[in-house]
């Protein structure tokens, strides 16, 4: 009789678990899909990213790689594809906004989901700048450890001296 | 046979002024042309048409004066750790002495932005490259922090980002572990602007420096090499600079 009664509370127990389990996920945000931000623009009245966004959300890598490359090597500068326009329109520039390090980003919410690692904001800028930066220059030591291209040359070396070189 | 002579009379009269209108065309479009080299739309790739460079004149830099550099430092973020032998370092200012007369000069030193970079030669993966408007750079994206570049330069216009970086600029991406230098201010150039050091050293007035397109007589920068007489550092290397000097 009493081995009955635990029995039948440990399956109440599991059941009363596995009904909770939803309930918990609800609590949390509804799914374990990614959350994506919102982004700040349409691209047209018609479409909302640069290309339909099933295609953006499969092959926006490469629309950037190729960009990048135009951009780099050739001085293109188009928007449509440029990661700054990404960023810009995808990412809030209010200072408390997420930082790529957090799956609220909006690169990083799907990138965290699907298991992506990328570098890109080891480099670029995970968030729009409008205004330029703060005065950053007072912090920068100058060096005078980098040996003159001047003195190297043979007749130079003879009449002039470096007395400063920062 | 008249109405012949009159006909090429007229003919001749009539060919003979529409050569002079074109003539009058073909002077201004010698500055029409660069007007649209410089305002290359966002989708035109450079082309070897335009060659930018740098006329620095050192008798109007002012010792002690570090206006470029500052600019440099504010337009591309570049922040110091206090580590001066490894901080990053687009433009530098040098002082010179002579030993025998003691006259003094001082000249702001950045990349040289050579038309034979030995940077481009000796890079294993395509990283260091030369645009086609003249602009050295390095592809970050390539680049995979080998430093022969830095070896190789006799300007010494190269740095190293041995440490991570935070809050880059959207305009200046740089990361730890690649080789990074003055790029002309490639974005600014682009956008029909002037590097920051240029535009710095105007705004203060010492006008030191003059940026523009010296594959263009009509530039400013032309002008100005064709009147004065002006120096490539260490032009024994045959390196071609984009930067070139007067009062050295």
């Amino acid at each position: 009789m009493q081995n009955l009664t635990q029995k039948s509370l440990r399956v109440l127990l599991t059941l009363a678990a596995m009904a909770g389990l939803p309930a918990i996920a609800w609590a949390s945000g509804g799914s374990l899909l990614p959350v994506i931000p919102e982004a700040q623009d349409r691209y047209s009245a018609t479409q909302g990213c640069v290309e339909p966004t099933a295609e953006m959300r499969r092959n926006h890598m490469e629309y950037i790689l190729h960009q990048r490359d135009e951009t780099v090597h050739n001085g293109i500068r188009t928007t449509q594809y440029s990661l700054k326009e990404c960023i810009n329109c995808h990412v809030s520039d209010a200072p408390d906004a997420p930082r790529y390090s957090s799956d609220e980003h909006f690169c990083n919410s799907c990138h965290s989901y699907a298991a992506v690692r990328i570098d890109c904001f080891q480099c670029h800028a995970d968030r729009p700048v409008k205004t330029p930066g703060p005065h950053m220059s007072s912090g920068h030591a100058k060096s005078d450890n980098k040996p003159a291209a001047l003195s190297a040359e043979p007749h130079q070396a003879l009449a002039i001296e470096v007395i400063r070189h920062d | 046979m008249t109405d012949n002579a009159n006909i090429d009379t007229y003919r001749r009269r009539f060919l003979g002024n529409t050569a002079t209108a074109l003539a009058g065309l073909s002077v201004a479009p010698g500055v029409f042309l660069h007007e649209v080299a410089q305002a290359r739309s966002a989708d035109e790739p450079v082309t070897s048409d335009v060659r930018w460079g740098m006329l620095i004149d050192t008798n109007k830099c002012a010792n002690g004066c570090n206006d470029c550099v500052t600019a440099c430092n504010d337009e591309h973020g570049l922040t110091g750790h206090g580590r001066p032998e490894t901080d990053a370092q687009w433009i530098r200012k040098v002082d010179l002495r002579d030993k025998q007369t003691g006259h003094t000069q001082s000249l702001p030193l950045l990349c040289q932005h050579c038309e034979h970079p030995p940077c481009v030669d000796v890079c294993p993966t395509g990283a260091s490259f030369r645009r086609d408007d003249g602009i050295v750079l390095v592809d970050k994206h390539i680049c995979i922090g080998c430093r022969y570049c830095m070896m190789a330069c006799p300007y010494k216009a190269r740095s190293f980002i041995h440490e991570d970086l935070q809050d880059q600029l959207p305009h200046a991406p740089r990361g730890k572990g690649t080789v990074e230098s003055c790029t002309f201010c490639v974005h600014r150039v682009d956008a029909g602007r002037t590097p920051a050091c240029v535009e710095a050293c105007t705004a203060e007035n010492h006008n030191a420096m003059v940026f523009g397109d010296i594959n263009d007589p009509g530039s400013d920068i032309s002008k100005q090499l064709r009147q004065h007489s002006s120096r490539q550092i260490r032009a024994d290397l045959d390196l071609n600079t984009g930067v070139r000097y007067r009062g050295i």
